[in-house]
């Protein structure tokens, strides 16, 4: 656990410094993959250690960006409104846990992912509060230069990748950790064990939401503005989960390093294959899943193993 | 001395289909009890209800003075219930000293992770899987799956042991050393509540043997007066075994 840290802490450290030579191009692309990471981490709670796929980050991202949004409007200063997201995404994660967790494994994942949809459609359909299908326009500070904001977000950003990092750090090797591996392998047998399995199962559904809220709410207060299809998209959910993949779930740079490879690979394919680039996306996403089913990390314990 | 478990009217039922019908049966400390009977009569099903899988349709059980009709198996686990499974139930990417330390943590009281890795190695001793502290639960043979199932239901720590088949699909020596695990446990004055086939097994266990049949809790008594009653052979023993064992004593 000392290690990753550390590990963990010089990474971190690495990538505070890319403002000092980055243009707003690398910028931009830096706070997209701390984004992403984030996404993917969280993910991690409920997806890699208690083994339930879940495909709500969606509906948390959504719900974080729109709270985050409504709160500034209001006139709530935007740290406050990034809290007011994360509390409004862990007490929703927490109801919406407490009622989906007694499904398993395909019930469980049908029922999440349709959450984000109906979130998406309360949202439209309130246009007093939201703005409903028009988007939401957020303040945009007069008196900061386009290379401050892009500091300031990416700066935001990597503060909250810390964050639920040292979170998901600190879990895995937590008793609630070890309770998640339990229900993860044969839940069953851990509650004869003595395993509180709905309370860890929700306890780790909340995780998964409160960092994808914040999250959100960042990225409203960054792009200045948000409409309903825009952030319940489903392919924040799908996109999350293949990161995870990519990185390998057991690990706990695995999701970190997944979003910076899936990120890279759509950036690099975007640009030379304009015309088919989600088709070769595709591609490249099943053919690593087929040959690499637990992660680039796989690589070097595979390795390992054989010396 | 006062009962540790005790079932009162306890009923079972699925739909239409009672799996337990007004069960009655008190268990004092102490006791190793061997519960028959053919398959099907609802064996399992009473060890679920005990241990909270299963919500009794009737009846009230009561443990250690406490009513636990009610109770969610992880709770009832806290108390001081463990069960082996009929079929074991590893957490199979975890090690074998990880399997055991989960139950420490879980439901034996162990404060913190290096505590129940010492449990877990002290009860790996006892069951014989020492050298297997570090393999993963999935590669373990059936036998060895059997015993750290065992092993697993005293890092619990339990004032009740319910072993569900323990040696089913063992072979003779296999369950010799079984057998002979089991009565180490109830040498600790942990109460055994065992479901078993092989008769052998039982007689030479058990301190009292209840019969069940459909669900009906047919017969209790001592292995010399279970093994002669007639309502006994009839629903499980046959005949055949009744003439020998008579022949044998005889």
């Amino acid at each position: 656990m000392r290690k990753s840290a550390l590990f963990a802490g010089v990474l971190f450290a690495l990538i505070a410094l890319l403002p000092l030579g980055a243009d707003a191009y690398w910028l931009r692309l830096g706070t997209t993959v701390l984004m992403y990471g984030v996404l993917a981490m969280a993910w991690n709670f409920i997806g890699g250690m208690a083994g339930y796929p879940s495909f709500a980050s969606a509906a948390f991202f959504g719900l974080g960006a729109y709270t985050g949004a409504v709160a500034q409007k209001l006139g709530v200063p935007m740290l406050l409104a990034w809290a007011s997201a994360g509390t409004m995404a862990l007490l929703f994660a927490a109801l919406l846990g407490l009622a989906l967790l007694r499904l398993r494994g395909h019930y469980f994942a049908i029922a999440s992912l349709v959450v984000a949809e109906v979130l998406r459609e309360l949202v439209n359909a309130s246009t007093d509060l939201t703005g409903g299908g028009m988007g939401l326009n957020l303040p945009v500070p007069k008196d900061a230069t386009i290379t401050s904001q892009a500091e300031f977000f990416f700066y935001s950003m990597l503060a909250l990748a810390v964050v639920t990092f040292a979170a998901m750090l600190a879990v895995k090797h937590s008793r609630l950790g070890f309770g998640l591996r339990c229900i993860q392998q044969n839940e069953s047998a851990a509650d004869m064990l003595g395993v509180n399995t709905t309370m860890y199962k929700v306890a780790a559904f909340v995780l998964s939401g409160v960092f994808v809220g914040v999250a959100g709410a960042i990225y409203a207060s960054w792009v200045h503005y948000i409409e309903p299809p825009d952030v319940f998209d489903v392919l924040y959910s799908i996109k999350a989960i293949v990161m995870v993949l990519l990185g390998g779930a057991g690990s706990v740079f695995g999701p970190l390093v997944g979003a910076a490879l899936f990120l890279s690979l759509e950036e690099l394919v975007w640009r030379n294959y304009l015309q088919v680039h989600t088709g070769v996306l595709g591609l490249m996403i099943v053919l690593l899943v087929l040959f690499m089913p637990k992660g680039v990390f796989s690589l070097r314990m595979r390795r390992k193993g054989r010396a | 001395m006062s009962a540790l478990l005790e079932l009162s009217g306890v009923s079972r039922r699925f739909g239409g289909l009672t799996a337990v019908a007004k069960v009655d049966l008190s268990v004092e400390p102490g006791e190793v009890i061997g519960l028959i009977g053919p398959n099907g009569a609802g064996k399992t099903t009473l060890v679920n209800v005990i241990t909270g899988v299963h919500r009794a349709s009737e009846g009230t059980v009561r443990f250690d003075g406490q009513d636990v009709t009610t109770l969610k198996p992880y709770q009832a686990a806290r108390r001081g219930i463990a069960r082996t499974f009929q079929i074991v139930q590893p957490f199979p990417e975890m090690t074998v000293a990880e399997n055991v330390a989960a139950a420490a943590m879980f439901a034996g009281a162990a404060r913190h992770g290096r505590e129940a890795n010492d449990v877990a190695h002290e009860h790996l001793g006892f069951v014989g899987l020492a050298e297997m502290a570090d393999t993963r639960a999935a590669s373990l043979t059936l036998a060895m799956r059997k015993r750290l199932e065992l092993a697993k239901g005293l890092a619990m720590r339990p004032k009740l042991l319910l072993l569900d088949e323990v040696n089913a699909g063992l072979n003779a020596t296999e369950v010799d050393h079984a057998l002979s695990l089991i009565r180490g446990i109830a040498s600790r004055g942990i109460t055994i509540l065992i479901i078993e086939h092989l008769m052998k097994v039982v007689l030479s266990l058990c301190t009292r043997i209840v019969v069940l049949h459909h669900g009906e809790l047919i017969a209790s008594g001592t292995p010399q007066s279970i093994v002669r009653d007639p309502r006994v052979i009839q629903a499980y023993l046959g005949r055949r075994y009744a003439t020998a064992e008579s022949a044998a004593h005889g």
